[in-house]
């Protein structure tokens, strides 16, 4: 029995018990701040580049834009997006989630944090030596021609592991630490998105080590694999790192829709409508999404044999996508909704991540591709579901199960007005892109044709607009941690089990084993 | 009696025994993509420059090859034997075929360690250190293909690619090197705590772990072995 | 303690895996020595597979544990098998398509 006031966060005292916990609330936290850390860094590169773009004329140099334009997206690819769901939520929610008192493996939870820390630090140490400037992708020949790829790649090399390591304790905590009475279908929707998510982490990972290792071998060592001077394939470059780097956008997405699968059906005080085909549809996304890397090739010389049968499965994949988005709607339709900031994010997923969707659609007929790709118009989609997508759901999350991580409310005012700035610059910046891009303005550069110019300055005054949100959004979560009201253990209604315990939740999570006797979101009729 | 605590967010030793053995299962999951990454690149361009492929794998002896195969299946052999010999008390005969299967780790790695001797030795080396010297070395490397694939014939006039072979031999042999010894630390770890008294039929979970990886390691080889030394 | 888990296989089990190893080793190096073409990949592959199956089914035990194990290894080397598949079909169309390697 924990003595009253006694929870997970003044459990133990000082630095050193938080940089040695094997508590997945407490490594949930420390992957909270670094996420939001890195998240801020990226968003500078991305502010200094719409700066960059704001007139046709440059302001930086042009290696200089690229370099900046690298690390946008490394940082946001590695160290933001894909452990953004998994790494942070997913592991201090999890346990919670099915009942149990902490993940699988404690030990290999921490050290997949420290190896996030020390791959990022790895990464941004290339900054001062060498600043790489290849785009996140490190296509060949020209990431072997330039410097510093060796070391942003080790960099990359171990932060994948934090991703298996992430996935491998996900995926035997779902199968062998559910409480007693929770089979599969009864385990909430996050789960089955977490589940789906780890089967990708663990399959797809290993293979961009194997690729960046070869391309370090590449440079380093002059193999012959990749490089089409001595003899290589550059396109087989692509084909290794895209049969990773596709279903990674689904590590990105899946966790997501399972957040954006828990906040509609609470904040519709209604049972989710379908939870079977959203479950099953949340496999299928992650089978599927390993035969579809080829659509990130349709122009790099790949056959056309190829092509077609990438893009024919392609559009396939929208398909189960498409599935979960009429079950989101149909639990809607009737439900008693409850427009708190949660669900404001979760509705504003709907809206981008479908415009998002449909757009990659777009890019999935070939001909089409070969007009949209490379060109502000691949930018835009993946910013819609990137972060019209996965950034809304994750702070739509974050809202959610903020006063079950700290026990504090926090101000529904302020998250509001940080939620309707995001919104709206997210908008202002990316629909502008999805012309740009048409028009043919290409991405990667860092000066464009004149008559790009005013969608350009509008889609940066977007930028500042999201900034500002981000940053109202930070103050607001950071006034609740320290000045927050204190929060209920169900200040939302949930129906899951993490709202049947404290907020915070004291170490062992469960003061006893909650037996589980109905499915996860029984509201009655 | 086991004197072994499971850990506080697990029902039972069981449990826990269970839940471990799940979690060096997915492991192994991932070193079989990340290694076979490998393969399908060597396959590919086995494919894309059959030339290239069968003039380097001249210089690997298959007798070496076949050796070194049989040197990992024995090693296979005892350590599941070792895991055995817990399950039935028998701590010492467990003791003796975990040092067996050590044994065989520094055989092979000697082997090894010989083959990359005698390469570096012939100028033999990955990519753009690759210097060998034909006609210095006539006749020096004989009957290392067997039957019908030897053809020495073949490394007076090597393609020009030829560095790429040897960046595929090394790499691949190399990390599977690696992982032989990473294998032997584990062993040697559950040799220590076997010694120690630390495993009982009823609890063993570190040495079940050690030797899935090292059966692995032992997959792995399987594969190579045909790979590089016989087609 | 279910019986399942510790299921004690018997000595001779275990030899006649590893000897069974050592002859389809002896196998594979036989056939070696006769050129088949691209044959000789396909059936040193296939032994091989076979050898694997033994030391996994026996030695590492999936024949007597729970099914998920073997479906996490499966899974992996199907994945590995589409990965190989997909490329193959792009490279060998394009030196069709392209007539250069």
């Amino acid at each position: 029995m924990s003595q009253p006031g006694q929870n997970y966060l003044n459990h133990e005292k000082g630095l050193w018990s938080w940089l040695t916990t094997l508590d997945h609330k407490r490594i949930g936290i420390m992957y909270m701040i670094s996420v939001f850390t890195f998240f801020f860094i990226g968003g500078v590169f991305a502010m200094l580049m719409r700066l960059e773009l704001f007139n046709p004329e440059p302001l930086f140099a042009a290696q200089t834009y690229n370099q900046m334009m690298t690390y946008h997206g490394a940082i946001m690819t590695f160290m933001v997006i894909i452990p953004g769901v998994p790494a942070f939520i997913g592991n201090f929610i999890l346990p919670l989630l099915i009942g149990a008192k902490d993940v699988a493996f404690p030990r290999v939870n921490l050290l997949s944090w420290y190896c996030l820390m020390v791959g990022a630090a790895i990464s941004f140490a290339t900054l001062f030596f060498a600043g790489v400037d290849t785009g996140w992708t490190f296509y060949t020949p020209y990431s072997i021609q330039t410097n510093g790829t060796v070391l942003m790649v080790l960099g990359a090399f171990v932060m994948g592991f934090s991703s298996i390591l992430t996935g491998l304790n996900f995926i035997v905590t779902i199968h062998k630490l559910r409480a007693p009475g929770m089979d599969f279908f009864k385990m909430p929707l996050m789960v089955w998105a977490l589940y789906s998510t780890a089967i990708i982490q663990v399959l797809a990972t290993p293979v961009l080590a194997i690729t960046l290792l070869l391309l370090a071998a590449e440079k380093l060592m002059g193999v012959g694999i990749f490089d089409p001077a001595l003899g290589g394939d550059p396109v087989m470059f692509q084909h290794f790192f895209w049969f990773y780097s596709h279903p990674a956008v689904y590590i990105m997405i899946l966790p997501a829709m399972g957040i954006v699968s828990e906040l509609i059906t609470t904040f519709s005080k209604k049972t989710i409508f379908g939870y079977r085909a959203i479950a099953f549809s949340s496999i299928g996304i992650a089978a599927v999404s390993f035969f579809v890397w080829g659509h990130h090739m349709f122009v790099s010389g790949q056959s056309q044999l190829a092509a077609v049968i990438f893009s024919f499965i392609t559009m396939l994949v929208g398909v189960p996508t498409a599935i979960k988005t009429f079950n989101w709607v149909a639990t809607l339709y009737r439900g008693s909704i409850e427009f708190r900031s949660p669900m404001l994010y979760a509705l504003g997923f709907l809206f981008l991540f479908t415009i998002g969707g449909v757009t990659g659609i777009m890019l999935a007929v070939i001909a089409a591709d070969v007009h949209f790709h490379d060109t502000y118009f691949v930018v835009a989609h993946f910013h819609y579901v990137m972060v019209g997508g996965t950034l809304m759901a994750i702070m739509g999350g974050v809202y959610y199960w903020l006063p079950k991580m700290f026990g504090k409310m926090y101000n529904e005012l302020g998250a509001q007005i940080s939620f309707l700035f995001i919104f709206c610059g997210f908008n202002i910046t990316f629909f502008p892109q999805f012309l740009l891009g048409s028009y043919g303005m290409p991405r990667r550069y860092h000066q464009y044709l004149p008559e790009f110019t005013s969608l350009n300055q509008i889609s940066s005054v977007g930028s500042w607009t999201i900034g500002v949100g981000f940053l109202i959004g930070l103050g607001v979560i950071v006034h609740c941690i320290k000045w927050g009201p204190k929060a209920p253990k169900n200040p939302w209604g949930g129906k899951t089990l993490e709202w049947t315990t404290d907020s915070p939740p004291i170490h062992e999570n469960f003061e006893t084993t909650p037996v589980v006797t109905e499915g996860p979101y029984e509201y009655g009729k | 009696m086991s004197k072994h605590h499971h850990a506080h967010h697990f029902d039972s030793a069981e449990a826990e025994f269970e839940a471990s053995k799940f979690g060096v299962w997915v492991f192994l999951c991932t070193e079989i993509l990340m290694f076979g990454g490998l393969f399908v690149g060597y396959i590919l361009y086995a494919g894309k420059y059959p030339e290239v492929f069968e003039a380097g794998s001249q210089f690997l002896d298959w007798k070496l090859g076949a050796i070194n195969t049989a040197v990992l299946l024995l090693s296979s052999y005892t350590i599941a034997i070792s895991i055995r010999n817990i399950q039935t008390g028998e701590t010492k005969k467990a003791i003796n075929n975990m040092i067996i299967t050590l044994l065989c780790g520094f055989a092979f790695m000697g082997i090894k360690g010989y083959e990359y001797n005698h390469k570096f030795h012939l100028g033999l080396y990955p990519g753009k250190y690759f210097s060998y010297d034909a006609k210095a070395h006539h006749g020096d490397v004989k009957d290392t293909a067997p039957g019908d694939h030897n053809k020495p014939e073949l490394m007076d006039n090597l393609p020009e690619n030829i560095p790429m072979y040897f960046s595929f031999y090394f790499l691949m042999t190399g990390i599977h090197g690696t992982h032989v010894l990473i294998g032997m630390g584990l062993i040697f770890w559950c040799l220590m705590r076997t010694r120690r008294g630390d495993f009982s039929p009823d609890y063993y979970t570190g040495l079940e772990g050690a030797a899935l990886f090292w059966h692995l390691v032992d997959l792995v080889w399987i594969y190579l072995f045909p790979l590089l030394y016989l087609v | 303690m279910s019986a399942n888990e510790h299921h004690i296989m018997p000595m001779k089990t275990y030899n006649v895996v590893f000897i069974t190893l050592l002859i389809l080793t002896a196998f594979t190096v036989l056939i070696a020595q006769f050129d088949f073409g691209a044959m000789n990949t396909l059936i040193a592959m296939l032994v091989a597979t076979v050898k694997a199956t033994l030391v996994g089914m026996y030695f590492m035990h999936l024949k007597y544990e729970d099914k998920t194990y073997a479906v996490c290894l499966l899974s992996g080397v199907f994945f590995l098998i589409i990965m190989f598949a997909f490329i193959a079909v792009d490279v060998g169309s394009r030196v069709i398509e392209t007539n250069t390697l």
